[in-house]
């Protein structure tokens, strides 16, 4: 991530968009001096730098700070995680919301038994929600099955055998809301080194 | 009223519907009857005023391998007593009348033992699966149940 723009010895450029917006406290100046990149572009006839590097930072600060989830908590694990909602633990201090529908979440927040009849609702859910989504699963039975992991014929041994992805695992049966902070904290690294533009890593 | 004086009420007004009281480690102690008068029998039992059993507290299906058994929980929660009644079926078609006209909370415990055990409820108001999918096959509580690979693409 760092070596492309330190090859192509690129000026570093006052104006980046946190000119515009303040910048957040926890992105301090050399952090931002060090995401600068420019990538080259043709625009109405004319030619010049696009400046991306800094805006991918700010994109992914954003989204990293309002993490909407969408939970899908059916056994123990969704009593943990209302522990974790609620005052002691605290997720609104890092932005991530209940959100009870697809449309306006973008994190699936998996956290119990999958039966087989829920499995398809699951489906339709992940589906519905806008990208960019990510997914977090939550407890043993979300992860493997679980204590139902043999011979149960209702269950569904792991929730990546019926979405696409999943970006982080938190294992345990439950896991204590301190292990939910964990999660989704890796998320929130995980989506700060994603590329939205330019060259992509 | 305990067990021993029920069955013997029972045996009294319906006779050879009445087969025996099985008693010992059980609680409650269960009557084993008839399956055709069941729902005869299970309507003197709630509306007899000696006995005035009220609550279905639970009906299970029972796989005994070469044939069936549904087995009654009845709590009297006036009079503060409790009965367990039985009926085998046979292993091929088993099916026994529905008692949803006696206790309207015989009708999730029904479709339950349909559901899991496989067994039919003649008459019921709703034959209907209650946890698993209507598309589901066969009954997985069944001793010989097989295992299916995928249900709707999903390895099970
Ligand atoms: S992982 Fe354990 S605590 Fe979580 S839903 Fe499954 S059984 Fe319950």
């Amino acid at each position: 991530m760092s070596q492309g723009p330190a090859k192509r010895k690129t000026k570093p450029i006052k104006s980046n968009i946190f000119d515009v917006v303040p910048a957040p406290a926890e992105l301090p100046k050399n952090v931002i001096q060090k995401n600068i990149e420019r990538v080259r572009g043709t625009c109405q006839g004319g030619e010049g730098f696009v400046e991306v590097g800094v805006a991918d930072l700010f994109i992914n600060w954003c989204r990293k700070s309002s993490l909407w989830y969408l939970f899908y908590a059916t056994a123990c694990c969704g009593i943990e995680l209302m522990q974790g909602g609620a005052s002691k633990y605290d997720f609104d201090r890092f932005g991530a919301v209940f959100r009870a529908t697809p449309r306006q979440a973008d994190l699936l927040l998996v956290c119990g038994t999958i039966s087989h009849k829920m499995a398809e609702r699951v489906q339709r859910l992940y589906h519905q929600m806008a990208e960019p989504k990510w997914v977090i699963a939550i407890g043993a039975c979300t992860i493997t099955g679980g204590p139902f992991y043999k011979d149960s014929y209702c269950v569904v041994k792991g929730v990546d055998l019926i979405l696409p992805k999943v970006d982080v695992y938190v294992p345990g049966c439950p896991p204590r809301p301190e292990a939910f902070i964990d999660g989704i904290m890796n998320l929130q690294k995980l989506i700060m080194q994603t590329k939205n533009f330019g060259n992509k890593a | 009223m305990d067990a021993q004086a029920i069955f013997e009420k029972l045996k009294g007004k319906f006779g050879a519907a009445v087969v025996e009281l099985q008693s010992g480690s059980f609680n409650p102690n269960f009557v084993v009857v008839d399956p055709r008068s069941i729902r005869e029998i299970c309507r003197f039992l709630k509306e007899d005023p000696e006995l005035r059993f009220g609550s279905v507290m639970c009906i299970s299906g029972v796989d005994y391998k070469d044939r069936f058994a549904v087995a009654y929980h009845l709590n009297s929660m006036e009079l503060g007593h409790s009965i367990g009644i039985k009926a085998h079926l046979p292993h091929d078609n088993p099916s026994i009348p529905s008692v949803d006209p006696v206790w309207k909370a015989a009708i999730y415990q029904e479709r339950e033992t349909y559901d899991l055990v496989g067994i039919v409820f003649e008459g019921s108001c709703d034959p209907n699966r209650i946890l698993l999918p209507d598309d589901w096959e066969g009954h997985p509580l069944r001793k010989d149940y097989q295992y299916p690979e995928h249900y709707h693409g999903i390895k099970i």
